[in-house]
């Protein structure tokens, strides 16, 4: 615990000692507001309640996670800190969940500033209060599944560039898997129940049920055995390199 | 004398690259061990292993009765090691960094705050204290290095190439401080430079193409360079003439060599495997009365040897290189 806590530290004020986590919230807290009101037609739908902000933040999830991510583990081994974290004793699974915990922990601190949001919607009506509560939550484990399989693919390569975009891309297959686009290429061929698994695979589906005010529990453990799961992937990846 | 660091048939592979090849080896407290070898010999290989980095193809290494493929976690908390380029987090200020060290190490409170300020003491890192790493010049850096490495005051040392990128002064100053750790440590350390091995290594061993050549004291080394011993002696061209003849049937000479420069011609004369010849050269010299203008006996240099042993093995890359460029000027 102790590691974890100290190495957790740590990578909480390396963000904060580069201008990433400012360029960071400034643009997460422009664009989340931005695609309120233009493309949620926040006004338009004269509704207090918040569907059209968090109804974006898979998409802008999809660009800006791997962004924070993407340092985590291909930083170290550009810079060779790597041999240096891993030569102390820690073990590879706490230096995995400190870096992440610093990761999720500095997406809580940028989604935490859209609080303004919430208190127009108040102002201007009154909204369903649990419902919003509830879409943050489930908003930060959609950040942290993100997250988690930013911070593996980050460990795979030492090229931050490289890490950024197949990172991106394997989570906008996760996004994407309950859309029509990736379901229609199954539904071809396959019996329906593989069409349904690749679909309960999808970030949308379950971040929209719990943001329409239920967490119901299958969506808690879906994300957060995606976490486990690419976290587990991660110190396995970290392993294996030192293997050679 | 106990053994601290033991080596056990350590190997490691890259594909089919045998980067390290079976090194067995022993370093006990109170030792200086000096890793030498060529560079892509598996200095760092072999270090990196001990220290608990990379994970061995074959064979381990224990460190305090701890074995690395086992426990990892207790050998890294009982080594202090300083990775190639001493790499740290240029984002940080030293302190920051020493504090997290520290932090990592297991120290709280006074404790902690002692510790980083006797690392820097050590190294003498004050005046850079709140300055950001990746600000500090290469010296600087490699100081900071090394403050991490011994702030915890580890049983065992393993330090890559200590000494790289300083200026002789810090050199200097690098290699009192280990010669100051190192009665009650034992400590590792790789380099380039041979006079730095005959300055602080109380022993040394020579590695090239993964495989262990040569393990003892500089002073064992030394005895093993062509010119160990040799009688030198500078002199006027006639009287040089007049006395190789004789320095030749001297008993324990294996041979004579005449060399010229600047009006001066100097004889060297090699012993048979490097026994001891002086006296008996200075009583012929004496006996014939020869004018000298300089006699000297030589020790050889570790160069000579380092290039002997690490040269002399039949080694596939290296071994290829040079008949290439042998081909080439031919």
């Amino acid at each position: 615990m102790r590691n974890i806590r100290v190495i957790f530290w740590r990578e909480l004020a390396a963000y904060f000692s580069t201008p990433l986590a400012y360029v960071f919230i400034v643009i997460f807290l422009a664009l989340t507001g931005s695609m309120t009101f233009y493309l949620g037609g926040f006004f338009i739908r004269a509704q207090a309640d918040l569907q059209g902000f968090f109804g974006y933040h898979p998409w802008l999830y999809l660009l800006l996670i791997p962004a924070i991510a993407m340092r985590l583990w291909a930083e170290e081994r550009k810079t060779g800190t790597i041999e240096f974290l891993m030569t102390l004793p820690i073990s590879t699974t706490q230096a995995v969940l400190g870096k992440f915990l610093a990761a999720w922990t500095f997406t809580g601190i940028a989604l935490g500033l859209t609080f303004p949001m919430w208190i127009t919607v108040n102002v201007l009506g009154d909204p369903d209060n649990g419902v919003i509560a509830a879409s943050y939550i489930g908003s930060l484990f959609m950040a942290g599944a993100f997250l988690s399989i930013g911070s593996c693919i980050s460990a795979l390569t030492k090229n931050q560039v490289i890490a950024f975009i197949v990172a991106s891309t394997v989570c906008f297959l996760f996004t994407m898997s309950g859309l029509d686009l990736v379901l229609d290429f199954f539904r071809g061929w396959a019996p329906e129940s593989i069409v349904e698994a690749v679909a309960s695979l999808s970030f949308l589906t379950h971040f929209n049920s719990i943001s329409k005010g239920v967490i119901d529990l299958r969506d808690a453990i879906y994300f957060a055995s995606l976490i486990v799961f690419w976290l587990y992937a991660n110190v396995i990846v970290v392993d294996l390199k030192k293997a050679g | 004398m106990t053994d601290m660091v033991t080596l056990d048939g350590l190997t490691k592979a890259f594909g089919s690259l045998l980067a390290v090849d079976d090194i067995s080896m022993s370093v006990g407290r109170g030792e200086v061990l000096g890793f030498l070898g060529p560079n892509g010999a598996g200095k760092s290989t072999t270090m990196k292993m001990v220290a608990g980095y990379l994970t061995p193809t074959a064979g381990t290494a224990v460190v305090c009765g701890q074995d690395v493929t086992r426990n990892p976690v207790a050998v890294k908390a009982a080594i202090g090691y300083l990775p190639e380029g001493a790499p740290t987090y240029g984002d940080m200020t030293v302190e920051a960094f020493l504090d997290f060290v520290a932090r990592i190490r297991g120290f709280d409170g006074a404790e902690k705050a002692r510790r980083v300020a006797e690392a820097v003491e050590k190294v003498t890192l004050h005046e850079v204290l709140h300055q950001s790493i990746e600000t500090l010049s290469k010296g600087f850096k490699r100081r900071v290095g090394l403050a991490q490495s011994i702030l915890h005051d580890p049983e065992v040392l393993i330090l890559d190439e200590p000494t790289d990128g300083l200026d002789p002064n810090q050199k200097q100053h690098v290699r009192s401080l280990i010669s100051e750790m190192a009665k009650d440590k034992a400590i590792i350390i790789s380099t380039h430079i041979l006079e730095e091995v005959e300055a602080v290594c109380t022993r040394a061993v020579i590695i090239a193409h993964g495989k262990l050549l040569a393990d003892g004291t500089p002073d064992d080394l030394l005895a093993r360079s062509l010119s160990h011993n040799a009688v030198l002696i500078k002199l006027d061209k006639a009287a040089a003439d007049a006395l190789a003849p004789d320095l030749r049937s001297l008993n324990g000479v294996d041979s004579v060599e005449t060399s010229e420069s600047s009006g001066v011609t100097q004889l060297t004369v090699l012993p048979k495997d490097g026994g001891s010849i002086a006296v008996a050269v200075s009583d012929l010299v004496r006996a014939k009365n020869v004018d000298t203008h300089e006699l000297f006996v030589d020790k050889g240099t570790l160069d000579d040897v380092f290039r002997r042993i690490t040269q002399e093995t039949p080694a596939g890359p290296a071994a290829d290189a040079t008949d290439g460029e042998g081909a080439a000027h031919a």
